[in-house]
């Protein structure tokens, strides 16, 4: 059946900020989604959150609404733009749940808008616990069972052991466990129901060390059903599949039983009726009896299905929202062959390993233990002709900082549980790799036979005890090269054009040699971590598209499946491949390209930059030089005295001693940081001598300069040719300073400059850039203290803030500085005069706080949000307001505020009371704050801290029975966790908003009490109109 | 102990040895199925051939005897990227199947994509190439030959009881054929490839099954006529070698493709319910130029899948609908003739 007729327009909800568990896979899913829907000429609207995704640039719809992702905020875009139909199944849970519920309330009834793509009745039969249960026994299928028990004399009969209970409500599954035989049931039930707030736990038979697959699945509306990819988890049942090392396709299942699996996949997108599009079924299945158990399955595009369309070369939004809109599988076309279609299942000829990253290290006190419960922050893939090759490239593509740690830090560590074919094949390359001694011993077949494994040249030099480049000499001398293949969905049976390559060893290469000087390399941004997330993808896919339209081949290099820069689509040539010294000059060596981009993917293509530039690659624009001049402080600093630009004292120093002393020069506070840093890692505010050497390593070197309190922070974006310079945008930090920019929320334009405050900011920045000899991007980070501008530190990058600032002011600064980077002058780019936009745009971020118990969920020098929303408004309040409802925070509108501040920011609450108790907040305080308020004549009700001796409520009584609406928590100076802790992890629990800074505190009421309600304005009109 | 795979090209590819030693000549060929190893070398279908797979891991999961097509492998040689199991070399090694690892299989499946499937010889160990490639050049292409004779059952037997009688003709029938037979309720009669009409309809049966094989079906001149004199006085199932067979059989050509359809993926679509089927194929000839009779189509190549003379009560398929390896799709073809015969059969 070809395109229905009837739908005219679509919108096509996101899945919002990045969070654990929904990352940047939706924008993959929702920007090729709309490629297809705009290619068959429907109008396309788009509603999300977040300004660092593709799918929200203005080209890619004729609509895009970056509103908050809720009823009030969609549903006033639907009745804005009355779309003939509404598409949920490509933003992740979040697009899913919010169609549910429209369609629940009856608006998408009222509006007459359709649900394509998935049903309600579909969605209830997925996600609903009960029905779902009775959905898969319907077509003889299992589920593993459960009770929910409310009562312990309620224990549950009938369950097969063990079980798991798990209390509701509690943060991590906190009080939950494992019982082995019925006699373990009753206490553990016990002590589950006491931790529970709400009384209630489900008691669930318990799959553990059961292994675990998933299919991909597409269904069209003639009922034909084909599976995409199959894929194995490494780590057995009880670790989250998306914190789980992966392998496509499976591995170890025989025909009969991999059919069987089939079989019920597509027995159950029939039951639960997946009209037209993707799904994911997840299995468990218990290695020597066989016996399977269904766990779940998503009615929409997921985590894996961007997983699966990345492994096999099939893209499954794209067919998807196709489907969706009234095709049927054979009549759409396979994109890499041209020849078959989408109903052909692709056929691997090469391994696909997936691996998650954490970031542990940025939540210290969190349990790294993997469970249910997602945690990891991003991915990696590898490709190779064979499993451990594939492995070994997906494990070193994490670009861990500093030592392996956590799960699966090494090959030594392999969790328990692991299929003995996998350790097979691991043992096999690790021996290879232990037969290494020295490298001069190693001939030209043993070169290959280490590479064919999966293993470096840093791997086999380390092992040597050599240095990475002498490995990479001897392996070059031995002849020994990579090949590269294409991934073609097909395993070759059919010709396919592909781009989309990976390189392996020992093989013929494929395809023609690139034309030399014909492209140009955009290095990406590897996985999603925190302080690196998917604004340097933006920027990479916009580089992508900049150098297309200047004549070039473009060329991505990333590891990262969750991606649009890593959809084959993006770009003339895709190596899937690790971001490191070896896979990159090998790939440099193949394409021999006019230039390498390596300003637009973050800290991870800086880390490649000498290393090209010794092989004689040419970088593109800001030259390595500048990059060493930005982070090497010593020169850094003298270029600043040179240029008369103020910076914070500063020194650097080695070791602990040194740092202190050093401090004591300098003054404290002050800001103790490792060079080479990413979103802070490390970075504390110090206050004291012992601070100072507690941050520091023996031997460590470190910068250690002076910490403004109380300064103004400010972000700016620029663009430079190298000799002209144009500021692009001034954001103002809303939080003081000591809050990482990356966590902080920033207003563009800047609101609380004065008008010869901006003026002294965009001339630091005009001379400070040239003089770095940026060509391309800059960002640079300032601190205002009375009028006085201090420079704290210049990336010469594209920066976190590019595609919020591109948004906000309406200019595409990563095409800007492409044209720049390929010889433009600033003049010829005819960009519209440095002004301030008439909107007011907000970002806020979003934090993984409550996926980490134990760690303190308190904004400071280290960055530990994963993710941002915009939104933007006539005035501050308003679009703050909104940029808080937008990030999951919606400010109450009054209530009972809680107040509890460090000894420093007694005075400064005050004003802060005052102004929530005019705007109608009933204020509560702890000892302290309380006596500070009273003494300056504020109503305030004094509340026991939990350790105060007494019997009445605590504030962690009040806030988790729901008697807070507000809950203001600084940090006392260094070391106080205990209280504070405690009221800000109730907080967290219990989904009160709660502000630990004082400057967020104030922003949060101003809203409250200024908040307007603006009339949602789509990026085109603000564009259009000039307020862009 | 290293290896290679020389093409009567004069192409070479070489590997490291896995299996048995020795030569084996045969026509290399390719597989896309990533399941279903043992599965493979076990069909009768891939006699004389040397299978190719393009899965990146062969062997994972091990050796087991209910999982044979037939009572010994009939490929002769098998290439392999990686051999992911001793079980499974070793298995290859006790039956004297030449094997090789560390191929580059895809530059092969290429090459044979572009030149088609061609006589190669399979070496473990050291050999003259000159002497090889005489030797490839000495044996007959797979146009033109019958072999249907060597892998069919000699003597006919009977297996499982019930109210449908299927006579099953053996030009090489895998296990699963008869098992989804069997599955389906019918008593199942298996006639040699030689057999006569008057044996098979000796027994009575309800329907008949001819079944896939090995070789060039137009090569099958006795069997084709078998068919023929069956057609109309049993309701015929064709699969496969079966269905080319019935083709010829009603008057229609066969023709040798380049490099055949060998996989577990390959959608064919159901004229009549205009769905499609993910099926197993492992055919190296097709049927051409039927018309009015096709009832599926390959929506690869657009070639001929599947017939139907309603007037004779005789179908075919060119996929194997009872997979064994590859996706059930097509299972219910099968299960849904038996009941028909069953339906039949109490009229």
């Amino acid at each position: 059946m070809p395109r229905r007729p009837d739908l005219h327009s679509v919108c096509l909800i996101g899945s919002g900020p990045i969070v654990i568990g929904q990352a940047c896979e939706f924008d993959y899913a929702g920007s090729q989604a709309l490629k297809v829907l705009r290619a068959e000429g429907f109008r396309t609207i788009v509603c999300n959150s977040n300004p660092a995704t593709i799918m929200t640039d203005p080209g890619f719809a004729d609509r895009t609404y970056l509103e908050p992702l809720d009823l009030e905020g969609v549903a006033g875009v639907l009745e804005r733009e009355r779309p003939d139909a509404l598409l949920p199944t490509l933003g992740g849970q979040t697009a899913l749940n919010l169609a549910s519920e429209l369609a629940g309330r009856g608006i998408l009834d009222a509006l007459g808008i359709e649900l394509i793509g998935a049903g309600v009745e579909v969605i209830r039969r997925a996600e609903d616990r009960e029905r779902f249960r009775e959905t898969v026994l319907s077509v003889g299928l299992r589920v593993p069972e459960s009770r929910i028990v409310t009562a312990a004399e309620d224990v549950p009969e009938g369950l097969a052991f063990p079980l798991v209970l798990r209390p509701a409500f509690t943060l991590g599954g906190h009080g939950g466990g494992i019982a082995w035989t019925p006699e373990e049931l009753e206490p553990r039930l016990y002590r589950a129901l006491a931790e529970s707030p709400v009384g209630q736990v489900l008691v669930e038979e318990y799959l553990a060390g059961w292994d675990e697959f998933e299919l991909e699945v597409i269904r069209d509306s003639r009922d034909n059903v084909v599976v995409v990819c199959s894929i194995e988890n490494l780590d057995p049942m009880g670790v989250h599949t998306g914190d789980s090392v992966t392998v496509a396709p499976q591995m170890t299942l025989p025909d009969e039983a991999y059919q069987e699996l089939r079989n019920a996949a597509a027995a159950i997108v029939r039951a639960v009726g997946v009209e037209c599009g993707g799904s994911n079924i997840q299995f468990a299945r218990e290695r020597e009896t066989g016996e399977v158990r269904v766990i779940e399955m998503n009615p929409r595009v997921s985590r894996s299905s961007a997983l699966a369309s990345k492994a096999t070369g099939y893209p499954i939004a794209k067919v998807a929202a196709k489907l969706a809109v009234g095709y049927t599988l054979d009549e759409i076309p396979n994109d890499l062959t041209g020849t078959t279609p989408a109903s052909f299942e692709p056929t691997l000829d090469y391994v696909v390993v997936k691996f998650p990253r954490f970031a542990f290290d940025k939540f210290p006190g969190a349990d790294p233990t993997l469970g249910t419960q997602m945690k990891s922050v991003g991915e990696t893939m590898g490709i190779g002709r064979t499993f451990s090759e594939a492995f070994l490239k997906a494990m070193r593509s994490r670009e861990l900082d500093g030592v392996p740690a956590g799960p699966w830090a090494t090959l030594d560590l392999l969790p328990d549980g692991v299929h003995p074919w996998f350790r097979g094949e691991l043992a096999a390359a690790a021996a290879e790799l232990d037969r290494v001694r020295a490298l001069d011993d190693l001939v030209k077949a043993d070169w290959e036979r280490l590479k064919r494994a999966g293993w470096s040249d840093a791997e086999i030099a380390a092992r040597a005890g050599a240095p990475e480049a002498e490995a990479r000499a001897k392996r070059l001398a031995a002849g020994v090269r990579p090949v590269y293949r294409a991934v073609d969905s097909c395993a070759a049976e059919v010709e396919a054009a592909s781009n989309y390559l990976y390189s392996t060893w020992g093989e013929r290469d494929e395809g023609a040699r690139p034309r030399e000087g014909a492209s140009v390399v955009i290095l990406g941004s590897g996985p999603n971590r925190i302080g690196q997330g998917i604004e340097f993808d933006y920027c990479c896919v916009h580089a992508a598209r900049s150098f297309r339209e200047l004549g070039y081949d473009a060329v991505m290099v990333n590891c990262n499946p969750e991606t649009v820069s890593t959809d084959y689509d993006t770009s003339d040539r895709l190596y899937f491949e690790p971001l490191d010294v070896e896979a990159v000059l090998e790939l440099c060596a193949r394409e021999r390209p006019a230039g390498v981009a390596i300003q637009l993917g973050g800290q991870t293509p800086l880390k490649l930059a000498r290393a090209l530039e010794a092989a004689g690659e040419r970088i593109l624009g800001t030259p390595f030089d500048a990059i060493d001049l930005a982070e090497d402080r010593e020169r850094f600093g003298a270029l600043c005295d040179r240029l008369g630009i103020a910076v914070p004292p500063w020194a650097m120093a080695t070791g602990p001693e040194e740092a202190a002393a050093a401090a004591e020069r300098i003054g404290y506070p002050v800001l103790a940081r490792p060079s080479y840093v990413l979103g802070g890692r490390r970075m504390r505010v110090c206050y004291a001598a012992e601070d100072v050497r507690a941050a520091v390593e023996p031997g460590e070197r470190i910068l250690v300069d002076r910490f403004l309190e109380g300064a103004l922070e400010l972000d700016v974006d620029a663009l430079c040719d190298g000799e002209e310079t144009y500021v692009a945008a001034v954001m103002e930090h809303v939080e003081e300073a000591g809050v990482h920019s990356g966590d902080s929320s920033c207003v563009l334009p800047p609101i609380s400059l004065a008008p010869g405050e901006l003026a002294r900011v965009r001339d630091v920045v005009r001379r400070l850039a040239p003089a770095l000899g940026v060509v391309g991007l800059v960002n640079v980070q300032l601190a205002l203290v009375r009028g006085e501008a201090f420079v704290l530190e210049a990336n010469p990058r594209a920066s976190r803030t590019v595609p919020f600032a591109s948004k906000a002011i309406g200019v595409n600064l990563v095409d800007a500085a492409c044209r720049l980077m390929a010889g433009a002058r600033l003049a010829d780019l005819a960009l519209p005069d440095e002004g301030a936009p008439s909107q007011v745009s907000v970002k806020a971020a979003v934090f993984p706080f409550a996926r980490f118990p134990g760690a303190d969920p308190v904004l400071g020098p280290e960055m530990r949000s994963t993710g941002e929303v915009m939104a933007s408004a006539g005035d501050f309040p308003t679009a703050f307001a909104k940029a808080e409802r937008a990030a999951g925070r919606p400010l109450p509108a009054g209530g009972r505020a809680f107040l509890s501040v460090a000894d420093g920011d007694k005075a400064a609450a005050v004003g802060l009371a005052r102004r929530l108790a005019e705007v109608g907040f009933t204020l509560l305080a702890t000892t302290g704050t309380a006596a500070a308020l009273a003494q300056a004549g504020i109503p305030v009700a004094r509340v026991r801290k939990v350790s105060e001796p007494g019997d009445d409520a605590t504030v962690v009584d009040l806030v988790r029975r729901g008697r807070c609406d507000l809950v203001v928590n600084t940090p006392a100076g260094s070391g106080a966790r205990s209280d504070g802790y405690r009221i800000r992890e109730a907080a967290l629990v219990a989904r009160v908003p709660c502000v630990t800074t004082l400057a967020g505190a104030a922003a949060a009421v101003e809203a409250i009490a200024g908040a307007g309600r603006d009339e949602a304005l789509s990026l085109q009109e603000r564009v259009a109109a000039g307020t862009g | 102990m290293r290896g290679f795979l020389l093409l009567e090209d004069g192409t070479r590819f070489d590997g490291r040895s896995v299996g048995a030693p020795g030569v084996a000549v045969g026509e290399a060929v390719f597989t896309t199925a990533m399941s279903g190893y043992q599965e493979v070398v076990t069909d009768p279908s891939f006699a004389e051939q040397l299978v190719c797979f393009t899965a990146a891991m062969v062997g994972n999961y091990g050796v087991e005897a209910a999982r044979s097509e037939s009572d010994r492998p009939h490929a002769r040689g098998v290439l392999m990227r990686r051999a992911g199991g001793e079980a499974w070399t070793r298995w290859l090694a006790d039956h004297g199947i030449v094997a090789l690892d560390e191929v580059d299989t895809r530059s092969l499946v290429l090459h044979l994509r572009a030149k088609g499937a061609m006589r190669a010889a399979l070496v473990a160990g050291e050999a003259s190439v000159p002497a090889l490639l005489a030797r490839i050049r000495a044996e007959p292409t797979m146009a033109g030959r019958a072999l249907a004779g060597g892998v069919s059952t000699r003597e006919p037997y009977v297996v499982g009881r019930g109210s449908v009688r299927v006579a099953v003709l053996d030009f090489g029938c895998k296990r699963s054929i008869v098992g989804r037979l069997l599955a389906a309720g019918a008593e199942v009669h298996v006639f040699p490839h030689s057999a006569t009409a008057e044996e098979v309809l000796a027994a009575a049966p309800d329907g008949a099954v001819a079944s896939n094989g090995p070789g060039d079906p137009a090569a099958l001149t006795a069997e084709t006529g078998l068919v023929r004199e069956l057609v109309g006085r049993v309701p015929l199932l064709g699969i496969c070698l079966g269905h080319q067979l019935l083709a010829q059989a009603l008057g229609l050509r066969t023709f040798k493709l380049r490099f055949g359809h060998r996989g577990a993926n390959h959608p064919v679509l159901e004229l009549a319910s205009g769905r499609v089927l993910v099926t197993a194929q492992n055919h190296g000839f097709a049927v051409e130029g039927a018309g009015a009779e096709v009832t599926h189509v390959s929506l690869y190549d657009g070639t001929v899948e599947g017939l139907e003379l309603p007037g004779e009560r005789a179908r075919s398929v060119q996929f194997h609908p009872e997979a064994g390896p590859g996706p059930h799709d097509a299972r219910p073809l099968v299960d849904g003739w038996v009941e028909e015969l069953r339906y039949a059969a109490a009229a």
